[in-house]
């Protein structure tokens, strides 16, 4: 691929472009010219939290296509992307997600049991069985609330972040979207409005390729994502999305400049969509299966793997021993939310206002009364 | 009391609610120097300054989006889109992500925000500065939606309104924004959302009106009275939850009723009135519900007088509903 007609989509090539941060190199040793210096408990962290996202996604395919979920969106692929990101904010830091970062809202704390609970919509789901699976929220850990319209996130984490400016407190906002959001009327709203008001928002596009089945080069001419802050006066910079250690140093220097008062960053994450959209989709029909070999080499886990080996002597052993640990764990939340009530009728009605207004006291009242209240919830 | 208009009325709210709550803002395309181009928000820059009243670009869905974002932090936006017409570029902010907060994030995310917006026909303003697309917010389940009449309640009802734990769409009605004067209570001053008010009492004939065609209610209802039919007008103020005990306690005493409203017919709010009427008071009706409003037919320029249910049209309505 020589990039001329359909410049963005060469982007395993652009991994290697000179304007794109790369610090984790093919043997596992770093580029000493932008290591962000974690400390080996820090990467070993990281790493266990990838290979537990990747477990997560592939196990939870299986529990959609055996019928016990309904749906499932997942991250494989993009792991590094998620946690370097998430790992870059500081504590007094927000995220707004998308619907990709499981990862992330599980660093920031969320237990593996609510996430699970999300995946059953039972009682204890942390949105009560509102949402779809992969729609949660954790306000705990400062992490926001999902929903499906693309790029609405982008806006409201540029008020957020806008809000704190005003407040004078020190928090910046880390905002997730796809390829495809940059195409959005929100991502524009956003970066225009964080532009002129110096909002401290991280813009963090996930540049996966796709937005379902349609490529990169159907949804700019630009040359690259990170190019459109050019236009918004937000500094742009591209990262290798599949090296945790890049994707670390760009988000911690966009937060420092958040944190200065020196306004928003946009960055590109130059990743891959490993699997389908979602759990609905099948990217063999628009996808051929030759073409992922190259992001297959390319997959953040191995190359952070061969790091943590050469750094600290890791095992495939270790691997094991690690893999069964996440099993275990996840099978005994698995277990736990299918045995878990589903959320009771009438909590249908409630939060949607402060208070139960009379028509929604009349309509909770009237499916009370029917005949599937008695005995549900078993 | 000092006698205010409409425009001095929510002035006066919100500077009286800004000085009380340093969280409240106000943000909007051309509200912070120039204040408004109705200059609702006029002097409010020069008060609490640019952080707090804010010119934006030029997005209503910039402002929408990013107001949610504030009201997620803890602040309390009071944003304005120019006309309500061109509130449609926010309509997935304020719809899918701004009336959902709540619920979908099971109660973690409670967003609030007021927004208030210029409504209405009677100004020359044609199709893009005329329409009342209230029913389109009631739809859909979570926002809270109201329409002032007087000063009085303007002021009592966007203060009422900041101080609700639920987002709010406030419709002012743009016709009547300085015809409409009146004694405005000084200081603090609520009208609790929910509560409907019985303007004209009655006994023969229910006329539920809001906004700008109340007082064309009441002319009609005046004209009526020559004839010896004597109407009740109901002035409903929120216009979501609506206060429908006050409309079936009406309605069970005349057993007649004509709702009007600025919006068109189809799907507007009156029908759902009439539905409720028909599911609560159907025994006690003497005469087919009737319903006065816009036409089916984009808001006309030159014509807006014919498409408005101004009194002359409402009058034969009652007419006839109270002869049926």
């Amino acid at each position: 691929m020589d990039g001329s007609a359909h410049p963005v989509a060469r982007h395993p090539l652009d991994a290697h472009a000179p304007d794109v941060v790369r610090v984790l190199r093919d043997d596992g040793t770093l580029d000493p010219a932008n290591d962000p210096g974690l400390r080996s408990d820090e990467v070993l962290t990281l790493y266990r939290a990838m290979v537990r996202a990747r477990l997560l996604d592939e196990r939870l395919v299986l529990l959609q296509r055996q019928g016990r979920i309904g749906f499932h969106i997942g991250c494989k692929g993009e792991e590094a992307s998620i946690l370097g990101s998430a790992f870059a904010m500081r504590q007094n830091d927000w995220i707004f997600p998308c619907y990709r970062e499981f990862a992330a809202a599980l660093w920031r704390g969320m237990p593996l049991q609510r996430y699970v609970d999300n995946m059953f919509g039972n009682t204890n789901d942390p949105v009560k069985g509102r949402q779809m699976p992969d729609h949660y929220t954790w306000k705990t850990g400062k992490f926001g609330s999902v929903s499906s319209p693309i790029g609405t996130q982008i806006t409201q984490a540029v008020g957020f972040a806008w809000a704190a400016k005003i407040r004078k407190e020190d928090a910046a906002v880390l905002v997730y979207f796809g390829d495809g959001a940059t195409s959005s009327n929100e991502f524009h709203n956003g970066m225009n409005f964080a532009g002129v008001f110096k909002a401290p928002t991280v813009f963090f596009c996930r540049n996966n390729g796709w937005a379902i089945s349609v490529p990169t080069e159907r949804q700019t001419a630009s040359e690259t994502f990170a190019q459109k802050g050019i236009a918004y006066g937000v500094p742009g910079v591209r990262c290798d999305g599949n090296d945790l250690f890049a994707v670390v140093k760009v988000t911690r220097d966009a937060v420092a400049r958040a944190a200065r008062g020196e306004g928003p960053t946009i960055i590109e994450a130059l990743t891959y969509r490993l699997e389908g959209h979602s759990t609905s989709d099948d990217p063999k029909a628009y996808r051929p299966e030759a073409g992922l070999d190259s992001w297959r080499r390319l997959d953040p886990i191995p190359r952070l793997r061969r790091y943590i080996e050469r750094t600290t002597g890791w095992t495939d052993a270790q691997d094991k021993e690690l893999e069964a640990e996440l099993d275990a764990e996840l099978k005994a939340a698995i277990a736990v939310a299918e045995k878990t009530a589903l959320p009771a009728l009438e909590s249908m009605f409630e939060d949607v206002f402060g208070e139960l207004p009379w028509h929604l006291q009349e309509q909770r009242d009237e499916l009370l009364r029917g005949p599937r209240a008695k005995g549900h919830g078993h | 009391m000092p006698q205010m208009n409409m425009v001095q009325a929510i002035n006066d709210a919100l500077r009286h609610e800004m000085r009380r709550d340093n969280r409240v803002v106000v943000l909007g395309e051309d509200v912070g120097k120039v204040g408004g181009v109705f200059r609702v928000t006029q002097g409010l820059f020069d008060e609490f300054g640019d952080e707090r009243v804010i010119d934006t670009p030029l997005s209503e869905g910039g402002i929408i989006g990013t107001a949610i974002g504030m009201a997620l932090y803890g602040l309390v936006p009071v944003p304005e889109i120019q006309f309500s017409d061109f509130i449609f570029p926010a309509y997935d902010q304020i719809v899918s992500e701004l009336a959902k907060y709540r619920y979908r994030s099971g109660g973690e995310y409670p967003a609030k925000l007021v927004i208030r917006t210029p409504t209405g026909g009677g100004i020359r303003g044609g199709h893009y500065h005329s329409q009342s697309p209230e029913a389109q917010f009631i739809h859909v389940a979570g926002l809270k939606v109201v329409c002032p009449s007087n000063p009085a309640d303007a002021k009592g009802l966007l203060l009422a309104s900041i101080r609700d734990p639920d987002p709010v769409l406030f419709f002012e009605p743009k016709r009547i924004y300085r015809a409409a004067k009146g004694e405005v209570p000084e200081g603090d001053h609520t009208v609790p959302l929910g509560k409907a008010s019985v303007v004209r009492k009655g006994q023969h004939v229910t006329i539920v009106v809001w906004g700008a065609m109340l007082y064309e209610a009441l002319d009609a209802a005046n004209q009526a009275a020559a004839q010896g039919i004597d109407c009740e007008v109901i002035d409903l103020r929120t216009l979501w939850p609506l206060d429908i005990e006050t409309i079936i306690t009406s309605v069970k005493k005349t057993g007649r009723v004509v709702v009007v409203h600025e919006a068109p017919k189809s799907c507007g709010l009156g029908g759902e009135i009439v539905a409720l009427i028909n599911e609560k008071a159907f025994l006690h009706l003497e005469a087919p519900p009737k319903r006065v409003t816009g036409f089916d037919t984009p808001f006309p320029y030159t014509l807006e007088m014919e498409y408005l249910p101004l009194s002359h049209r409402i009058l034969p309505a009652i007419i006839e509903t109270a002869r049926y």
